[in-house]
């Protein structure tokens, strides 16, 4: 009967374990609660029925140690619960391991436009190995959208103007839904797909058959074109030429800017750095910036080539 | 012809609803009383409104292909379902009609402080409700109540200023009332009635007032800059143009998520009322539910940053909203286990409000429950923006604020209008609708955990099941709430006189005819003990 009505959905990740065993457990607080509540009423409203109309209970004021009591051990459980979700949370929502397997993600009312680094592309399919952690670069080409697999118990909103990731490592091969969670527009409730967890070996021969697509070039080598293409190398050259900074080796370094801050040069930075030069300009260079923002004249798929390029020239991983 | 000087005999005596008579006897009345009523009709229609917008929803996610209405259509209907219930019926409902009769008549005034005012904010909520109408009549809405940016404010196609109007003039009568509120509880009280004499109803109210006044105004503003963002572009959410989407989600939320409280607040003061009459007794822990009103109401203050924890916002933002909202759960708890023990030793009868106020228990310590889950990090990354929030959300506004409202509108129907309800149907229909609500909205939880996203007009076969079953309940529930309206209706013509107090409460309110003489009190009332004072002293002195 089960099958046919299930209260859990599958656990295809290594969290979905550790986030199902939480809820296990504020399952069963509630239903304890619940059930003294029902309990108590209960009990109290059938033995304690008014019986004539005239009847006067005794008075009973109220009590410090009970109102104590029933403050102090909910206080208790809900700070259990909490730091229990919190150090879950931070596992889920903290950077990724640095083994994972990087993949990027576009929303787009309506559908989702997958890139994997070795240059395959999908539409509302996501093709990973199992066993491996895998990390989802994503942005928006329009308005929040959100990717959330309930079979992995992982979601992250989707934002325009920044990325947001998430990673996750399936634990069995087999097909898992993913879904849109943000309303987002018309076809709101259409927009979603399909994870494919595939085995390690038959990932590498999907990989290698093309997939999807058969790439003709990695996301890097696109990025690179396109680099050419834009003549953003006439300016970022590492002869003494330069106008703008050397990008060899710059991913995930830390960066000092000309007003005297230092940040790290992660997707975000070379993401805002693209779109708004004037932003945060590096030590150094003239400010305001001699170059032009890309801001609508590039999508948000060609943003991540280039900086799936900037990345492959080296630096930090992070 | 001379006219003969004959005095007529007066059938009955003066009181509030028989004093004038004609459209503009009620229309320009001061009457906090006849203002009530006035909301009262209007929450009705708005309830009723929304309430066909439910059903169409339900009857469309019976299958699961959009087969009855269209995406865009379906869309604009779950937007104008959740803008009309929640500013035009849960935010009002029991402020401006149980409040507005009850908060004079409790504290021994003979008005509010400001009655203009208080006339004025009804024709300002009337201005809103019909702007929004407006938009659902020239085709709808179709952002979510939420009016989440950029899609609301540079994306949408459909009505969002006419609404985002609506909805900003409707927030005045809002701001106006908890005023209002605010002005009579601390300038009115009759002499003898300190702080902690009060009903704990007038607490509540004190408590909601304070949210309506400090929150409105951010939610005002949001929407003010939504309109000047879609007419101008002025960059403030969009991000092409330097502005930040998460902006609007902080602000929405700094007075969404009091704004529930706004709803369940005043719930909460009703019941109350409701379990130390049937029960006959002094309320457990007077002090520790008064003050965990008011630690409600500071507490929903911080806490509007777990609607954004899969947002991408900081995880340790996320980590200090997550520990406060945890907290919220406390005074809740404090006022679920203090009605509970009320009922020890008393004298227990199961009049229809008391079935109410018991159903509201129920639903509430669901609805409240179900919220620990919510404020936990990681399991509401899971549950997040599915339909276990929409059922937790429904467990406490719906389930809550409606059972709540319901129970007091059968305790106070009799003072109201002087009539009394058929006591069969008034229990039956507790029943049914507690039965409905929970056969519509517990499948609900398990759907969400199960992973169906919220606001899907198409969704995978696999949660059709649940989907029937919650269908069903609402079909029970609709029936639920048409069957109040009926006998209601009913007895204001048919149903037998009521007398001064039906249920022998305690309380000023009932000290005074049935319906309430136009200023509420001959004398002004002096008080000389607690309320909720049923003890066999006092039931002699009354005898006596």
């Amino acid at each position: 009967m089960w099958e046919n009505f299930p209260l859990l959905p599958k656990r295809a990740s290594s969290f979905a374990p550790e986030v199902d065993a939480l809820y296990g457990f504020l399952v069963g607080v509630s239903l304890f609660f619940i059930a003294l509540i029902f309990l108590l009423i209960t009990v109290f409203a059938i033995k304690y029925r008014r019986r004539s109309e005239a009847e006067v209970p005794p008075p009973v004021r109220g009590s410090l140690a009970l109102e104590i009591t029933w403050i102090v051990i909910p206080l208790g459980i809900v700070l259990v619960v909490f730091g229990w979700g919190a150090v879950l949370y931070f596992k889920m929502y903290g950077p990724a391991p640095k083994e994972a397997l990087e993949v990027y993600v576009v929303g787009k009312q309506w559908m989702w436009h997958i890139q994997h680094p070795t240059g395959q592309r999908e539409i509302n399919e996501l093709h990973v190995p199992a066993g491996r952690p895998i990390k989802l670069t994503m942005a928006t080409e329009d308005v929040i959208h959100s990717f959330y697999i309930p079979d992995f118990r992982v979601k992250k909103d989707v934002v325009p103007g920044r990325y947001t990731t998430l990673w996750f490592e399936a634990t069995q091969p087999g097909r898992y839904r993913f879904f849109c969670a943000e309303y987002c527009g018309t076809k709101h409730s259409e927009m979603g797909g399909w994870v494919i967890v595939m085995d390690p070996v038959e990932y590498q021969n999907w990989l290698g058959s093309g997939g999807a697509s058969a790439p003709t070039e990695s996301l890097a080598q696109a990025g690179e074109r396109l680099f050419q293409q834009l003549a953003c190398h006439t300016c970022h050259r590492e002869d003494t030429q330069e106008l703008g900074p050397s990008l060899r080796g710059l991913f995930g370094r830390s960066v000092r800017l000309a007003d005297g801050r230092t940040v790290v040069a992660d997707e975000a930075y070379l993401r805002e750095s693209i779109l708004n030069p004037d932003a945060k300009i590096v030590a150094g260079f003239s400010s305001p910036s001699v170059m032009p923002t890309y801001q609508g004249q590039i999508t948000e798929e060609q943003l991540l080539q280039l900086v799936a390029y900037l990345k492959s020239l080296g630096g930090e991983q992070r | 012809m001379s006219t003969p000087l004959v005095e007529l005999p007066r059938t009955s005596r003066v009181n509030y609803l028989n004093v004038s008579y004609g459209i503009r006897s009620w229309l320009f009345t001061t009457d906090h009383k006849r203002i009530a009523l006035l909301y009262l009709a209007s929450v009705t229609l708005f309830f009723f409104l929304g309430g066909f917008f439910a059903v169409l929803i339900r009857l469309e996610l019976m299958t699961p292909q959009g087969d009855l209405v269209q995406s865009e259509t379906y869309n604009r209907l779950f937007t104008m379902h959740g803008v009309i219930m929640i500013f035009f019926f849960l935010i009002p409902a029991i402020p401006a009609v149980l409040g507005n009769f009850l908060v004079p008549l409790m504290i021994g005034a003979r008005d509010l402080a400001f009655p203009r005012l208080n006339l004025l904010s009804w024709y300002i909520y009337t201005l809103g409700g019909l702007f929004t109408l407006a938009a659902t009549v020239f085709g709808g809405v179709d952002t979510g109540w939420t009016f989440y940016t950029p899609y609301s404010s540079t994306y949408s196609n459909s009505n969002v200023m006419l609404t985002a109007v609506g909805i900003f003039i409707t927030g005045f009568s809002s701001i106006l009332t908890g005023l209002n509120f605010l002005v009579t509880i601390h300038k009115m009280r009759a002499p003898g009635m300190t702080w902690f004499r009060l009903p704990l109803f007038i607490w509540a109210h004190y408590a909601t007032s304070i949210i309506m006044i400090l929150g409105t105004p951010v939610v005002a503003i949001a929407i003010l800059l939504v309109g000047l963002e879609r007419l101008f572009h002025i960059g403030i959410f969009d991000p092409k143009l330097g502005g930040d989407p998460l902006l609007f989600q902080h602000l929405f939320w700094f007075y969404s998520h009091p704004a529930v409280y706004i709803m369940i607040l005043p719930a909460m003061g009703v019941i109350n009322e409701l379990i130390t009459c049937f029960s006959r007794r002094r309320i457990f822990g007077y002090s520790f539910i008064a003050f965990s009103s008011i630690a409600i109401a500071v507490l929903g203050f911080l806490v509007w940053g777990h609607h954004m924890f899969t947002s991408g916002q900081s995880i340790y933002a996320g980590m200090v909203f997550s520990v406060l909202t945890m907290l919220v759960a406390i005074p809740s708890a404090v006022k679920v286990f203090n009605w509970t023990a009320t009922l020890y030793k008393g004298s227990v009868s199961y009049q229809a409000p008391m079935l109410y106020a018991l159903g509201f228990i129920g639903l509430f310590t669901i609805g409240g429950l179900t919220g620990i889950f919510l404020a936990t990090l990681a399991v509401d990354v899971h549950v997040h923006d599915t339909y276990f929030v929409v059922a937790h959300f429904h467990y406490i506004m719906v389930g809550g604020t409606i059972m709540a409202y319901l129970g007091g509108l059968h305790y106070w129907w009799p003072k109201m209008t002087g009539k009394i309800y058929p006591e069969g149907w008034a229990r039956f229909a507790a029943l049914v609708i507690f039965v409905g609500f929970n056969l519509t909205f517990f499948p609900q939880f398990i759907l969400g955990y199960l992973g169906m996203p919220r606001r899907y007009h198409v969704y995978p076969e696999e949660f059709q099941v649940l989907n029937v079953m919650s269908s069903a309940g609402a079909s029970i529930l609709g029936v639920g709430y048409l069957i109040p309206m009926i006998y209601f209706i009913w007895s204001l013509r048919y149903g037998p006189k009521a007398p001064e107090n039906p249920w022998g409460a305690k309380g000023l309110e009932w000290l005074v005819p049935s319906p309430p003489p136009p200023h509420n009190f001959d004398v002004t009332p002096v008080v000389t003990g607690e309320p909720y004072d049923y003890t066999p002293e006092s039931e002699e002195a009354h005898a006596r």
